[in-house]
C-alpha cells in the first residue's frame, strides 16, 4: 500500500469505505478532501482522534436533519468535517472558504466548457 | 492537476463550466490551503494517484463483458452509448456524449486528451497518471504504434490505428476484442479480464488462461 498515513486513518477513522487493500471512493473529489486530510494530520493539525469525534459528530448533525444514512453521503460529511476542522483550528475562516467557493463558481462560468477551469484574482471581486 | 490542453475544441457560446456544489467546496479548500502553505498540490495528486484503481465505480468492465455477450445491446452501446449504459440502469450511470468505438482486425482505437473533464471516470475510474501527461498525449497523435509497444501491445502492421481526441462534449470507450478461449464465459468472468487500459486503447484484455 502507497501510503502509511492512509493505513492509519483506514484503522483510526470509523466507517471509511474499503476494500482488502485500503479505502475505495465513488468519485474523484472524495479521494481529493481525503488526500488533503492526511496531508493536514502529516502537517500535526489534529489527531485521527480528533478527527474521528469531528466526523462522527458531522454525521449525527446530518441525520439529525434527514441524511438517509446509506454510507453514500459518507464524504460530504467527511467534506464537512475538515472545513469545520479547519476553520476551528485557525488555518481559515467559513468566509474565506465561501469567497473561494464563489470565486470558482465565478471561473466556471467564464470557462468554455471543455477548457480547463483556472483561478484568477478577477474572479473574487464579482 | 497539469492542465495543458491545446486543441481545438468547437463550443456552443451559450455553454459553459459547471463544477458541483461538492466539486467547488472541494477545489475552495484546496486553493485555501494551498496558498497558506498547508498542502502540496503535488503531493496531494500523489496521493489520489496512489489510489487511481479505486476511484469510480470503473463500470466499463461490465458494459464491455455485456457487449460481448449480448448482440442487440453491442448495437445499441454503437449507436449510443450514453442511451444504451443509462438504459441499464442498476449497472451503470455516464454522462452525455458518451461514445463507444469497436476494435476489430481492421481497425484499433484509443483515446486521448489531458483534461480530467474529459475522461470518462463513471465509466473507467480515475485516468491514469500517464493519461494526463503531454507527452503521451502528442506522442499517442504522432507515433501511436511506438506508444502501444511502450505499453507492450504490438498490433499486426496491417491494423490501422484511430486515435480519438476526447474533450468534455464527447468521451470515449474503447469496446476491445473478445479474446479467443473466452468462449461460453459468463459476463462477471468476462468482466474480470477487462482492463481499464484496454478501455482507453493502450492495452488488450487479460488473455484466457
Amino acid at each position: 500500500m502507497p501510503n502509511a498515513t492512509a493505513m492509519q486513518a483506514a484503522k483510526a477513522v470509523p466507517g471509511i469505505p474499503q476494500d482488502e487493500d485500503g479505502p475505495v471512493f465513488n468519485e474523484p473529489w472524495q479521494a481529493q478532501a481525503f488526500a488533503m486530510t492526511l496531508a493536514l494530520y502529516d502537517r500535526g493539525l489534529f489527531t485521527w482522534g480528533e478527527w474521528a469525534a469531528t466526523l462522527a459528530d458531522e454525521i449525527k448533525r446530518a441525520q439529525a436533519a434527514g441524511d438517509p444514512d446509506t454510507g453514500e453521503t459518507y464524504y460530504s460529511h467527511w467534506l464537512a468535517a475538515l472545513e469545520r476542522l479547519v476553520a476551528e483550528k485557525g488555518v481559515a475562516t467559513r468566509e474565506t472558504l465561501h469567497r473561494t467557493r464563489d470565486a470558482w463558481d465565478h471561473a466556471c462560468d467564464r470557462t468554455p466548457h471543455g477548457q480547463p477551469i483556472e483561478l484568477r484574482a478577477s474572479d473574487f471581486h464579482e | 492537476m497539469a492542465h495543458d490542453h491545446d486543441h481545438d475544441h468547437h463550443h456552443h457560446d451559450h455553454e459553459h463550466s459547471e463544477l458541483s456544489e461538492t466539486q467547488l467546496r472541494v477545489r475552495a479548500l484546496e486553493t485555501v490551503l494551498t496558498e497558506k502553505g498547508y498542502v502540496d498540490p503535488a503531493a496531494l495528486d500523489a496521493i489520489v494517484e496512489a489510489y487511481e484503481t479505486k476511484i469510480g465505480p470503473r463500470n466499463g468492465a461490465r458494459v464491455v463483458a455485456k457487449a460481448w455477450t449480448d448482440p442487440a445491446f453491442k448495437k445499441e452501446l454503437l449507436d449510443d452509448a450514453t442511451k444504451a449504459i443509462n438504459a441499464l440502469g442498476h449497472i451503470a450511470r455516464t454522462g452525455d456524449h458518451l461514445i463507444a468505438v469497436e476494435n476489430t482486425p481492421q481497425r484499433h482505437n484509443m483515446v486521448v486528451c489531458t483534461l480530467c473533464s474529459c475522461y470518462p471516470w463513471e465509466m473507467l475510474g480515475l485516468p491514469p497518471v500517464w493519461y494526463k501527461a503531454s507527452p503521451y498525449r502528442s506522442r499517442a497523435v504522432k507515433d501511436p504504434r511506438g506508444v502501444l509497444r511502450d505499453f507492450g501491445v504490438t498490433l499486426s502492421a496491417d491494423t490501422e490505428i484511430r486515435v480519438w481526441d476526447s474533450t468534455a462534449e464527447t468521451r470515449f470507450l474503447v469496446l476491445p476484442m473478445r479474446p479467443a478461449g473466452t468462449e461460453g464465459w459468463s459476463e462477471e468472468r468476462l468482466a474480470e479480464i477487462v482492463t481499464r487500459d484496454s478501455m482507453i486503447g493502450t492495452g488488450l484484455p487479460k488473455a484466457a488462461p
